[in-house]
């Protein structure tokens, strides 16, 4: 087997975590709203480029997917300019569930050779957090989810993830293939170099429909209805210790 | 929270506690006016129709109020008032105008040139607690405020109505809106809404002798008689004390989208400028230029802090520019953007850029241009001068002064035997406003020599003003000569003594 990295980065175009899209007929609405790179993935694209630039002849090449509409394109015409080596666009209009992502994806892996492929842990929309996780089962690649620290031994065979769990981290190593999920805490994204941006915009980006693929996208769940979290009320202020007690033991708090 | 941005406050960044100031009146040469002392009585009528905690005589409530921001000035008033309504605020200003006591009219007290806080022992009244929001029409986009009311706060409130106010400036989390009409407060996004003296439509304020001026007009067009609101925007406190403002406020951009871009000359810097206000039109709403000397100036008080964040670019260009654009199109506003861009960089005026992502570095960017203010603080204190200047010659200022300082070996990065750490500009290029700051490790007469009246005279000679945004104060006074002529300063004198015969008002400062 080569030594040689062919990272796989699957992205998710998301709208913008800082915006607070409104709720209307049970529906999230995202008319208008800016989208942008899912933040996770955008952090296992960071840390699959800065791998690329610390160890150039262990990363052979970097291949960015994404699956969505044709707008998508724009997020990995920026993965390009961040260092991503080729891109392509697996388009439909359809929302696709985890399970249908994660076998999708493992049809580039093995279109793309790749053996290392790195994934954000979750994307800020559904928050399902399952698709890496599947992904490595339909592989039967090892897996290392949340990780906050990637190491790839010198000879490009295995590699030492340190993940994050509830009270600290556990290291752990693992040998090629394998998939890596990425926490908050791994690298912090840089911003997009502009000439970098013209200069990815003239790169052809492979767009294939989905349908090509023959995998069933056909949803398996059904979302009920979609509601706003309930407004915490305000808080009463208490002038005794008193008052206090008396306060909890109304509210069955005693 | 997604990105470094979110991580790293620069609001922690105030000036450093190290540079106690002396007292005012100790160190500049000023004589105490001849105005009343205050005495028990005084207190005892205040008492009378103001909430005792309203009325405050302690000296650890005072300390706040008589320092400003920057440490530089310290007043000794006994007395904080802050009245709760407007016939409060008229009956304090009546019975000092009876009186003669001096009064020093405070808003957030965030100003640079020692105008908010008292220089010997004036009485401070505070507009903190007239802080409701009255009114707001959502037809014509006008809104109608207390003076107190915190500018970051109308600005959260109008954004969830789908509007915003037409200011916006680096202490927005602390001044209140009287504060910026009273001081005609500019900012960052005058070049897309305009000034004050456009955007309030009218003004209510309590005149020295206690009589309100109610002039809260929501109008546009108004054309009876002489526009008086005018005169209390920029007054400074020196004519009387604003307690309501209305003002016309922009619907909120759908689309908001900002550059960063490294340029490698200062005239690269006006032709991309041109360019822009060509190529981005009515969407251009920030034009900001930093330089190298100031983007090192909060990499290095970030380290101080034990932080780090990393700089849009990769390399220090010698000039840095912020552009932002607020329109209603993304799309469309993106391929303009684009469009300007692209033909900036094959003119070979923008070497390098990063364009924001999404809104995390939307905020990130603005931080490196808002944090420079905080940032230049850090190494003991700050000199400012914020000044208009034809463009051309803007940064010639900027190194004419640290010419002065280094031939005179003052200025040293590393030795902190010097006094001037570096010196700074940044500012608006879209307004023709330029930052200049001398960040130092003390105050000292030495570097004010040569800083004085050096800058002044060379504003005077490109006919500039020696204050664009920040106002006069206790700081400016003595230089006014230096933007207006003698028949100008008449005349504003003549107005002061007419609404504030007794001179209580703010004294010592705006006009001699």
């Amino acid at each position: 087997m080569s030594n040689k990295l062919k990272i796989l980065v699957p992205l998710k175009r998301v709208i913008d975590p800082l915006l607070k899209p409104k709720i209307s007929a049970s529906k999230i609405d995202l008319t208008g709203l800016k989208f942008t790179t899912n933040p996770f993935c955008d952090i296992a694209l960071s840390e699959a480029i800065q791998l690329k630039e610390k160890n150039s002849n262990l990363v052979e090449n970097i291949h960015a997917v994404s699956i969505g509409s044709a707008k998508s394109k724009e997020i990995l015409v920026a993965a390009i300019a961040k260092g991503a080596n080729s891109a392509s666009l697996i388009e439909t209009e359809k929302s696709v569930e985890p399970l249908a992502v994660a076998k999708l994806l493992a049809e580039v892996a093995k279109q793309q050779k790749s053996n290392l492929i790195m994934l954000g842990k979750q994307s800020i929309d559904s928050d399902a957090n399952q698709t890496g996780q599947m992904l490595a089962a339909l592989l039967n690649w090892p897996q290392a989810t949340f990780a906050s620290k990637v190491e790839v031994s010198s000879d490009g065979t295995s590699v030492e993830v340190t993940r994050e769990v509830d009270g600290g981290s556990v290291t752990q190593k693992a040998s090629l293939p394998m998939v890596i999920t990425a926490d908050l805490r791994l690298n912090n994204p840089r911003f997009v170099s502009l000439p970098k941006l013209m200069k990815a915009k003239k790169t052809k980006i492979d767009t294939k429909k989905i349908e090509e693929f023959g995998t069933d996208i056909t949803p398996r769940l059904e979302v009920e209805k979609v509601e706003e979290p309930p407004v915490r009320e305000p808080g009463i202020m208490v002038n005794t210790v008193e008052e206090f007690v008396a306060e909890l033991k109304k509210r069955g708090a005693l | 929270m997604f990105r470094l941005a979110q991580r790293i406050k620069f609001s922690g960044l105030a000036p450093s506690r190290s540079v106690r100031s002396l007292f005012t009146a100790d160190k500049y040469p000023v004589k105490r006016g001849n105005y009343s002392e205050l005495n028990a009585e005084d207190i005892k009528y205040f008492e009378s129709f103001l909430n005792s905690k309203d009325l405050l005589t302690d000296k650890k409530d005072l300390d706040a109020v008589n320092v400003d921001w920057m440490q530089k000035y310290r007043g000794q008033s006994k007395l904080l008032l802050k009245p709760r309504s407007v016939s409060e605020v008229s009956k304090i200003l009546k019975h000092c105008h009876d009186r003669k006591l001096a009064v020093v009219p405070q808003g957030g007290n965030t100003g640079l040139v020692g105008g908010s806080v008292p220089v010997f022992d004036e009485i401070v009244i505070s507009l903190a607690n007239l802080n409701k929001i009255r009114k707001f029409d959502d037809v014509s986009g006008t809104l109608t405020v207390d003076a107190g009311v915190i500018l970051q706060t109308a600005d959260e409130w109008l954004r969830e109505r789908g509007y915003i106010f037409p200011l916006d400036l680096g202490a927005k989390g602390s001044c209140q809106i009287g504060g910026n009409v009273a001081t005609n407060a500019g900012g960052l996004r005058l070049l897309r809404y305009g000034s004050l003296h456009g955007t309030v439509l009218g003004i209510e304020a309590v005149l020295p002798n206690g009589d309100i001026f109610n002039g809260l007009s929501t109008l546009r067009k108004d054309n009876t008689g002489l526009d008086l609101k005018q005169l209390f925007i920029g007054s400074e406190g020196s004519i009387g004390i604003i307690t309501g403002v209305s003002v016309l406020c922009p619907p909120k951009s759908n689309s908001v989208n900002v550059a960063w871009l490294g340029l490698d000359s200062y005239e690269a810097v006006q032709k991309t400028f041109k360019l822009a206000k060509n190529a981005l039109g009515e969407i251009l709403s920030s034009f900001e230029c930093v330089d190298r000397a100031s983007m090192e100036v909060v990499d290095a008080a970030l380290k101080k802090h034990d932080m780090e964040a990393q700089q849009p670019l990769e390399s220090m260009h010698p000039y840095q520019i912020l552009i932002e654009t607020s329109g209603s199109n993304s799309e469309h506003d993106e391929q303009k953007l684009n469009a300007f861009l692209e033909n900036s960089m094959e003119n070979e005026l923008v070497v390098d850029g990063v364009v924001a992502q999404d809104e995390g570095q939307i905020q990130a960017l603005w931080q490196w241009r808002e944090g420079i203010s905080e940032s230049s603080g850090k190494w003991g204190g700050v000199y400012k001068y914020d000044v208009s200047l034809p463009l051309p010659v803007m940064w010639d200022l900027v190194k004419a002064v640290e010419n002065r300082l280094i031939e005179r070996n003052l200025q040293s990065k590393t030795d902190s035997t010097k006094p001037v750490y570096a010196t700074i500009g940044y500012g608006h290029i879209g307004d023709g406003n330029l930052h200049l700051n001398v960040c130092v490790r003390e105050y000292t007469k030495e570097v004010e020599d040569v800083l004085e009246p050096f800058v002044f005279e060379f504003i005077a000679k490109h006919n500039g003003s020696v204050s664009a945004e920040h106002g006069v104060g206790f700081q400016k006074v003595h230089a006014l000569q230096y933007s207006k002529d003698a028949g100008a300063l008449k005349l504003i004198k003549e107005v002061k003594n007419m609404f504030d015969p007794h001179g209580i008002m703010n004294p010592y400062k705006f006009i001699e």
